[in-house]
């Protein structure tokens, strides 16, 4: 499929002061564009969620975020500690949190079954010691109807 | 219920956005945790939280929430009031705790997220 737009945004771990710029910036970007505001909101959420992840867990990483005339795409690849159960992890409720990340409001378990929530496909590997990588698919819905 | 009236409904003290008073806004959602905002809150909300970090509103620009009610007292530090500032975000600080605020809100009209 023909890809209308993309851009990668770096990511650093533990810079809770830059924490969901990439986020702030693919919300500004699809808006320009002129996606309807529903898909851009369940695209945000889903990336700010990612984000917040790698900022909180990862060493660092890339978000790639991909516009097609279909489907907008974030693809998220961390270097970090990765994942040991992703089952576990994408149960609601279960986190590894530390209490520093609990007291910024986050870290309750939620996210990423959060971002599943929000995506029409989305899948997740990971390797202990290496990293995480997401991709998560919402349709374009406007677009497609047309 | 416009932003004005829920101002006056919990006497608060308006911490930035004195020109955006007239908004209106839809639904009401209280929340601590920011992970619970992402995961519930509907569109053109207010928010009311205890929490005051500039994630708070970053989550609120992400989920796009209207405007923000600081409980219990609670003040932003100067960082936060100016990220919501250039986010167009107004925000309140009521002495009220969480149940109140809420209760005095939903009293006046403005429904909640519920989706059962």
């Amino acid at each position: 499929m023909e890809t209308l737009f993309s851009q990668q945004f770096l990511v650093e771990g533990g810079d809770f002061r830059n924490a969901g710029n990439a986020s702030t910036q693919i919300k500004t970007i699809l808006k320009q564009i002129g996606i309807p505001g529903e898909v851009i909101r369940r695209v945000a959420i889903a990336a700010y969620e990612a984000e917040m992840n790698m900022v909180m867990y990862a060493k660092r990483g890339v978000m790639t975020l991909r516009i097609e005339p279909m489907k907008v795409e974030i693809s998220v690849e961390d270097e970090g500690p990765g994942i040991e159960d992703i089952e576990l992890a994408m149960q609601e409720g279960y986190s590894t949190a530390s209490p520093e990340i609990r007291e910024m409001g986050f870290g309750a378990g939620m996210g990423l079954p959060n971002i599943k929530k929000n995506s029409d496909e989305f899948s997740i590997a990971s390797t202990v010691g290496k990293g995480t990588q997401l991709s998560i698919r919402i349709r374009n819905r406007v677009v497609q109807s047309e | 219920m416009r932003l004005r009236e829920i101002c006056d409904t919990l006497k608060c003290e308006v911490m930035g956005g004195e020109d955006q008073l007239d908004m209106e806004i839809d639904v009401g959602c209280g929340a601590d945790l920011m992970s619970d905002v992402l995961a519930f809150i509907k569109p053109n909300a207010l928010m009311l939280t205890g929490l005051v970090n500039a994630q708070v509103v970053r989550t609120a620009d992400i989920a796009d929430v209207k405007a923000i009610v600081f409980v219990r007292g609670k003040k932003p530090d100067k960082d936060t009031i100016a990220l919501a500032k250039e986010k167009g975000i107004p925000l309140l600080s009521t002495k009220l705790l969480m149940y109140e605020s809420c209760g005095r809100l939903y009293a006046g009209g403005l429904r909640g997220g519920s989706e059962v």
